[in-house]
């Protein structure tokens, strides 16, 4: 009980001091997982909104896959992007390992079929409203996919915020590919990580709490902008 | 784009015959009006020459390419379907999709919204509305593109008096200014005020296609003479 009243009081001076290395640590927290959602959402929202208005082959087998990829082990996605870009891999090349873009790929990894999952549900309960309508006015497919989009934006948001606290949170897949390197990618969770093994809890508890509230902050500040709640139904 | 010649026009679920086969000429002017009971093939026989519904056997054949046919073409479903947007937004989408400046489209979507009574609840979101001024909508909507074919599945079953003269008002003018019209209906009494010529339908069967007058004088069966006197036909 100390321990995390110590940590609650540590973060908030942590926090009033503007520690410059916390400041450090969660800003690339940041900019790694908004970077992953940002690349994920580009690929998973159209994705999702073609896989609902095509009838092809194997689509609910597609279907089926994604929702199963939404429980990968981070560790899994960790070990073989590390794989890929260890200096022995097919992309060693590149030398990313132990960058920031080796996390974001990771992340990206894990948090695209999370996100294509969820808009896909709401997505297909709204096609199953509009399809009638959008085929009688004659509409592209490209059309149909924006207009779903734009349609279940609630929605969308809804399935960035499950993509983004997946991604801020996650530790398995970013401590292989990243290293936790001092000053280049350390991030928030793989530094409670460090603390906690070397039994420094309350700054492990600290940054928790700082965690949390990036968490909290970015769901606030979603749904404020976006309106949720407020204004009619949707 | 007329004559639409139906021949042999045949729509079959899991080998359970719906409707057909039809033979039938559509002419460019006036209002058809297609009669029958629950079950007896209206709405598919709409949808079908719609394009909404493949055919099992048969064509139809329009006197220009179907893709030109399908542009100048709408639907009104029975219950409408609103897109989650404000009314103006709801009525300027078809224009839109046709790559329409959205400055234009909003102009002649406020002169529409004036016309259904709406000019004061242009921004309000459209699936908020009451029945009847959705079904106003949807009219509104499908003729905004200013279609030469217009179909209507039982547009005003469930409306009131008034949402329903305000709905055979617009049809009116619009068969007058050129739309053909074919609208399905339960009502007889709308039948006899809007059509020119009457579709009887029993049990998937076309049973008669004539003027209005022929049909009501000289019911062409037993079920449609039952139907006439407002009996229950099964």
């Amino acid at each position: 009980m100390n321990e995390i009243l110590q940590g609650l009081v540590q973060a908030f001076w942590l926090v009033i001091s503007l520690d410059t290395e916390l400041i450090a640590i969660s800003l690339r927290s940041l900019y790694v997982t908004l970077t992953a959602l940002l690349i994920s959402t580009l690929v998973a929202f159209p994705l999702a909104a073609l896989i609902v208005v095509t009838r092809f082959r194997f689509r609910r087998v597609v279907i089926a896959i994604l929702n199963a990829l939404m429980g990968l082990p981070p560790v899994v996605v960790g070990l073989l992007v590390y794989i890929i870009f260890s200096r022995s891999g097919p992309l060693g090349v590149l030398g990313l390992l132990y960058t920031t873009s080796a996390m974001i790929i990771a992340q990206t990894v894990i948090i695209t079929p999370l996100i294509a999952s969820v808009a896909h549900q709401s997505m297909r309960e709204l096609w199953a409203d509009y399809r009638d309508l959008l085929i009688s006015i004659n509409t592209s497919k490209p059309q149909r996919i924006g207009t779903l989009m734009w349609d279940s934006k609630r929605a969308l948001i809804t399935a960035c915020l499950a993509g983004f606290g997946r991604g801020i949170g996650e530790v398995g897949a970013i401590m292989i590919v990243g290293g936790n390197i001092d000053n280049a990618t350390r991030v928030l969770t793989t530094a409670i990580s460090l603390e906690t093994s070397r039994g420094d809890f309350s700054l492990a508890l600290a940054l928790g709490f700082v965690l949390i509230s990036l968490a909290l902050s970015v769901s606030f500040a979603t749904h404020w902008f976006g309106k949720t709640e407020r204004g009619g139904l949707w | 784009m007329f004559p639409l010649s139906i021949s042999r026009v045949e729509i079959s679920v899991k080998s359970k015959k719906l409707l057909g086969p039809i033979n039938l000429v559509i002419n460019e002017k006036g209002i058809t009006v297609v009669l029958g009971a629950n079950g007896s093939g209206k709405t598919t026989l709409l949808e079908a020459l719609h394009g909404l519904r493949k055919l099992s056997r048969g064509k139809l054949e329009w006197s220009v390419p179907n893709s030109q046919a399908a542009q100048q073409q709408s639907f009104v479903f029975q219950s409408p379907i609103m897109l989650r947007r404000s009314v103006i937004e709801n009525l300027i989408y078809p224009l839109i999709v046709r790559r329409i400046s959205k400055s234009i489209a909003v102009e002649e979507a406020k002169l529409w919204a004036q016309k259904i009574g709406l000019e004061n609840k242009m921004s309000q979101q459209a699936p908020l509305l009451s029945g009847g001024e959705m079904q106003a909508v949807a009219v509104a909507r499908a003729l905004i593109t200013k279609p030469k074919m217009l179909f209507l599945d039982e547009p005003t079953a469930s409306l009131d008096g008034l949402a329903k003269k305000t709905i055979e008002e617009i049809l009116i003018i619009a068969a007058k200014g050129g739309t053909k019209i074919i609208m399905s209906t339960h009502d007889l009494g709308q039948a006899k005020r809007l059509a020119n010529d009457i579709i009887y339908l029993h049990k998937g069967i076309l049973e008669s296609h004539g003027p209005k007058e022929d049909f009501l004088n000289a019911p062409p069966s037993d079920a449609a003479r039952q139907f006439l006197a407002g009996d229950i036909v099964i």
